[in-house]
């Protein structure tokens, strides 16, 4: 892959809010999704409530998304479908484009959509009875190929992005990453901030922390990354008006690194890091990291138009 | 010219060494394909007047105005260049490449159409044309551009454009024979000593070639077209950005269970 001091000469496609909303909860959908699949994993049955807010936030946040790009569609939103269905007289079939990755990102909107809601459906399920509805093997195994679709999610939006010949966007190929290292962290402070609905769930709690401290560590490597590729590409300029959003991104990184240290100091002076409740402060980093997250992404797409 | 047969490759040699800016090409553009325009503004700075290639202006005279301080002596005019800018078609075409719905297409007569009851508006085609050719037209919801004359050529007829052209600045034909006369045409002007004079996507150096070509009197970056070096499909970028997901996302899901395994006490 070469990277050039890049001429654009291109027209902007004005994907604004509708897009900028649909990138948040891809991200928080596929990033719940997989967090949910990774407590789960863990093997501790104390931590299944929280794995459930993940599956119940992943459901509610895939909802949104294909209404949010549909809106975008303008009054051609009657005509969703055709991102599927090639509807050209005398060449119909189903659309499916490997190199393109709003395509394969159409696809797998619909098909992470079946999995956000069977495991949704089955969290539901359980909660109501009591107990597990379905045996933990064949739960992880499916919720496995959900975190992996969860995955491609959060992060082809940012690839998105790059797989065009806009300013910035084409610059780096550091966006996929990204979104996915912020989607993962805002996923895991979604969670831990509606955690105080279901006090079970805070048993995760200083855990959850832990890992996003991780996400946003992620997340600001490639955030350096992104910068650096960039300012190679001589389209650092156009970052510029847009500090204020990468600041806002800045604050919310920090604040979920200081939050992960403050626990993993906790443990280490051996203290024990089961939380009983939600306190204020994991609610003020949550709104925070959220916030960051949404700045993020702001900042990306609105830098190049 | 010759019967405009289907299988058969056409395309537009724009010879900016004799554009004299009269715009003609935009109007018989506007008025063959019905396109409304769009508001006038008011540029006072350029005698450009429709700004740039969008939904509306399918064809657009671009004004290059580099005037000196100093005024130009014979044979030096330089300083004022016009160029009718319109879709490349291009060979590669960036916006086909990433079209999610396949209502981008190579047609009979090997230029690229938009077909519009297929496009469903998702914009990104704008987001890859490299050129910022196609335009989003707020009325139909679809996106739009320069269908080089689909319809006349199905009819038989050359394209409006190339019809008005009163300086022969816009040529159409058989690709092989717009070629041969730019090369001609090419080799003329370095006889006169017009060094600068090069030929744009008359070769496959630029998005595999390009079915609407230009002869130009500058570096293709001072009429607003990517060089060589620059002019890169979309899908450079699919492998990068995915490699790039795929570290992240191993490195998230170790990060994970490293929080999530630590066991605690209570």
């Amino acid at each position: 892959m070469m990277y050039l001091a890049a001429e654009h000469f291109v027209r902007s496609p004005q994907w604004l809010w509708y897009i900028l909303f649909y990138f948040l909860f891809a991200g928080l959908a596929g990033g719940s999704y997989a967090i949910a699949t990774l407590l789960r994993l863990s093997g501790d049955p104390r931590d299944e409530p929280a794995a459930r807010i993940g599956f119940y936030v992943s459901l509610v946040t895939t909802v949104l998304c294909p209404i949010l790009l549909t809106a975008d569609l303008g009054v051609s939103w009657a005509r969703f479908w055709h991102m599927l269905v090639d509807v050209t007289p005398g060449d119909t079939g189903l659309n499916f484009k490997y190199w393109s990755p709003m395509s394969i990102g159409a696809w797998a909107l619909l098909v992470f959509g079946f999995f956000a809601f069977v495991s949704a459906a089955e969290a539901w399920l359980s909660d109501r009875r009591g107990s597990p509805l379905v045996p933990l093997l064949l739960n992880r195994m499916f919720n496995v190929i959900g975190a992996a679709l969860a995955i491609f999610l959060a992060s082809y939006t940012g690839v998105l992005l790059s797989v065009s010949n806009q300013p910035v966007w084409s610059d780096t190929w550091s966006l996929g990453g990204l979104f996915l290292a912020s989607g993962l962290s805002g996923a895991a402070a979604l969670i831990a901030f509606l955690m105080r609905y279901r006090p079970e769930a805070a048993f995760s709690l200083s855990r959850l922390h832990q890992a996003g401290g991780y996400f946003a560590a992620l997340e600001l490597a490639l955030i350096i990354v992104f910068f650096v590729t960039v300012g190679a590409a001589g389209t650092l300029p156009r970052l510029l008006p847009w500090l204020a959003l990468w600041a806002l991104a800045v604050a919310g990184i920090a604040a979920s690194l200081v939050m992960a240290r403050g626990h993993m100091r906790m443990q280490a002076s051996g203290g024990s890091a089961v939380l009983t409740r939600v306190r204020l402060d994991t609610l003020v980093v949550s709104l925070l990291v959220l916030l960051g997250v949404l700045a993020l992404r702001a900042a990306v797409i609105f830098s190049a138009q | 010219m010759a019967t405009i047969k289907a299988g058969e490759e056409y395309g537009f040699f724009t010879d900016t060494s004799v554009c004299i800016g009269c715009k003609a090409c935009e109007v018989a553009c506007k008025e063959w394909n019905q396109l409304e325009g769009n508001n006038p503004t008011f540029l006072a700075d350029s005698f450009d007047n429709t700004g740039s290639l969008d939904a509306q202006n399918w064809r657009h005279v671009k004004f290059i105005e580099q005037v000196p301080d100093k005024s130009a002596t014979t044979g030096n005019g330089s300083a004022w260049l016009m160029m009718s800018d319109v879709c490349k078609h291009c060979k590669h075409a960036s916006c086909m490449e990433v079209c999610p719905t396949g209502a981008i297409i190579r047609t009979e007569f090997n230029t690229v159409f938009i077909q519009q009851d297929v496009c469903n508006g998702c914009r990104n085609c704008i987001a890859a044309c490299p050129y910022g050719v196609i335009g989003m037209n707020q009325q139909t919801g679809t996106a739009h551009k320069c269908t080089l004359c689909y319809d006349r050529l199905q009819g038989g007829l050359e394209p409006a454009c190339a019809k008005a052209c009163p300086t022969q600045s816009i040529q159409f034909g058989p690709l092989a024979d717009l070629q041969q006369a730019a090369d001609v045409r090419l080799a003329t002007l370095h006889s006169q000593g017009m060094n600068q004079a090069q030929l744009y996507g008359r070769d496959d150096k630029v998005y595999g070639g390009l079915n609407a070509f230009f002869l130009l009197m500058d570096k293709p970056e001072t009429y607003g077209l990517p060089n060589a070096d620059n002019a890169k499909l979309p899908s450079r970028n699919d492998l990068g950005g995915y490699v790039g997901a795929a570290i992240t996302a191993a490195l998230a899901v170790v990060g994970g269970l490293v929080a999530f395994r630590r066991r605690v006490t209570g």
